[in-house]
């Protein structure tokens, strides 16, 4: 175990600015042919176990404006609980997306399945999410959040019971708006702020 | 199989990630880089040790990378035409912050033409186009963390933020590491840039000596004669905490 004092210290982090696109979702900045396809395009393929679900959002800035230039990244588990690549995971569940928002409207779509609860140390166990890392113009350092489902059980989950200001805790649940679909939006600034996580 | 509400067993080895020091990152909220001003959360960050959700992350297989995709000279070029520019080799090391090398993980790279336009439906930037440069690159690290671009030197470009601020020459950076808790986006500048001291997105890091670490400095050792320029940018991701299991296979 080396010492706080030999660490090397991580490379900072600067705005992945708007043209974010061109590097992560190609397609989206109209450039088409020079890989076959995105990466990401999707965090699971037919087949995949567990229940489909769509989850639809904005990423709004301190003004409540709708940016039209955000890209976000999921990263969640099978609807067992496993990540890609442990032992017994769903080999249709690469657990990857990347998405924008749209350019005209703001509004971003993720299309998956719905995660099982997981594991982790000390018999903790946390209830169905979707990591979600925020990357834009004017945004120094990637911002992380969580979608929960508010369909689901969460009285237990270790994240959710830090929130000290309850309340708040209702701005990490994707809200169901129908059959199978949910609504997360992710209020960056003032009034609603969503809950950004340091982990 | 386990009962249908079991969660699975945790599997992650070596996985625990050190915590991130934001004080060596940049000022989340700068009024000098206006947009900031509206994209930073007011609130504090809800800290916590790292989950297996941050510990794991995704893995990109050799099969999905062409033999081009590093290679920003020609991976969009129209026939046997070359971008133009400065032609320079980008390499480096992906480590994290224990020094041990980041393998096999994906490193993605955007950037400007070199008369400092992007492709993008949104640059309307009057520079021109170059219909045999796309500006974008992807690579995954070796065994030993390294990496490689070939690519051409990115124009300085103007932006709308104060009445004339120009952005140095950059290249952007993507780089996953081996948990989405590692995940990085960066830029990379270039050394003797006078640019980089005017611009206003480069002081939000408040941190000179780590500013000065995305300056990556010209390497003639590793240039090529009659060819091209290179400039080694090195990388260190998060670190995480060796463990027992250090020395099972990654289950990722
Ligand atoms: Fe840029």
């Amino acid at each position: 175990m080396l010492h706080q004092s030999d660490r090397l210290i991580e490379t900072p982090s600067q705005t992945a600015g708007p043209y974010v696109h061109i590097g992560c979702i190609p397609s989206f900045a109209g450039l088409k042919d020079v890989y076959p396809e995105d990466l990401g395009r999707s965090p699971i393929e037919p087949g995949a176990r567990g229940t489909r679900i769509t989850i639809t959002g904005s990423v709004y800035d301190g003004t409540g404006w709708a940016m039209r230039d955000a890209m976000i990244e999921s990263w969640q588990a099978d609807a067992e609980g496993r990540f890609a690549g442990q032992s017994g995971a769903d080999p249709l569940v690469s657990g990857f997306c990347r998405f924008a928002a749209d350019k005209d409207s703001g509004e971003f779509i993720l299309r998956t399945i719905k995660p099982g609860a997981v594991a982790g140390r000390d018999g903790m166990v946390f209830a169905p999410h979707i990591a979600l890392w925020i990357v834009a113009r004017g945004i120094n350092i990637g911002l992380s959040t969580r979608i929960y489902f508010e369909d689901e059980d969460n009285s237990a989950d270790p994240l959710l019971a830090r929130i000290e200001q309850r309340p708040r805790v209702q701005t990490l649940m994707a809200t169901a708006t129908g059959a199978g679909t949910y609504r997360f939006d992710i209020r960056l600034q003032g009034e609603g702020e969503t809950v950004f996580l340091d982990l | 199989m386990p009962p249908p509400d079991a969660p699975a067993e945790p599997q992650y080895d070596a996985a625990a990630l050190m915590p991130r020091r934001h004080d060596m990152h940049p000022r989340p909220y700068d009024p000098d880089y206006k947009t900031s001003v509206t994209r930073a959360p007011r609130l504090p960050l809800l800290s916590m040790q790292a989950t297996p959700t941050e510990e794991t992350g995704p893995r990109f297989g050799h099969d999905r990378i062409g033999p081009l995709d590093n290679d920003l000279i020609r991976n969009h070029a129209q026939g046997d035409a070359l971008a133009i520019g400065e032609r320079i080799r980008v390499f480096g090391r992906v480590i994290d912050e224990t020094g041990r090398a980041v393998p096999h993980t994906l490193v993605e790279i955007w950037q400007a033409n070199a008369g400092g336009r992007y492709r993008h439906i949104k640059d309307t930037y009057f520079a021109p186009l170059d219909p045999n440069f796309g500006g974008c690159g992807r690579t995954l690290t070796d065994e030993t963390g390294h990496y490689e671009f070939m690519t051409i030197r990115p124009g300085a470009y103007p932006w709308p933020n104060r009445a004339n601020d120009w952005r140095p020459m950059h290249i952007h950076f993507s780089i996953f590491g081996h948990a989405f808790g590692q995940r990085l986006i960066s830029q990379m500048y270039f050394q003797g840039d006078p640019l980089i001291d005017l611009c206003p997105i480069a002081a939000t890091i408040k941190d000179r000596g780590q500013l000065d670490r995305l300056v990556a400095p010209l390497d003639m050792q590793n240039a090529r004669g009659m060819d091209y320029l290179a400039y080694r940018f090195d990388i260190v991701l998060r670190g995480r905490r060796q463990t027992m299991f250090e020395n099972r296979p990654e289950g990722l």
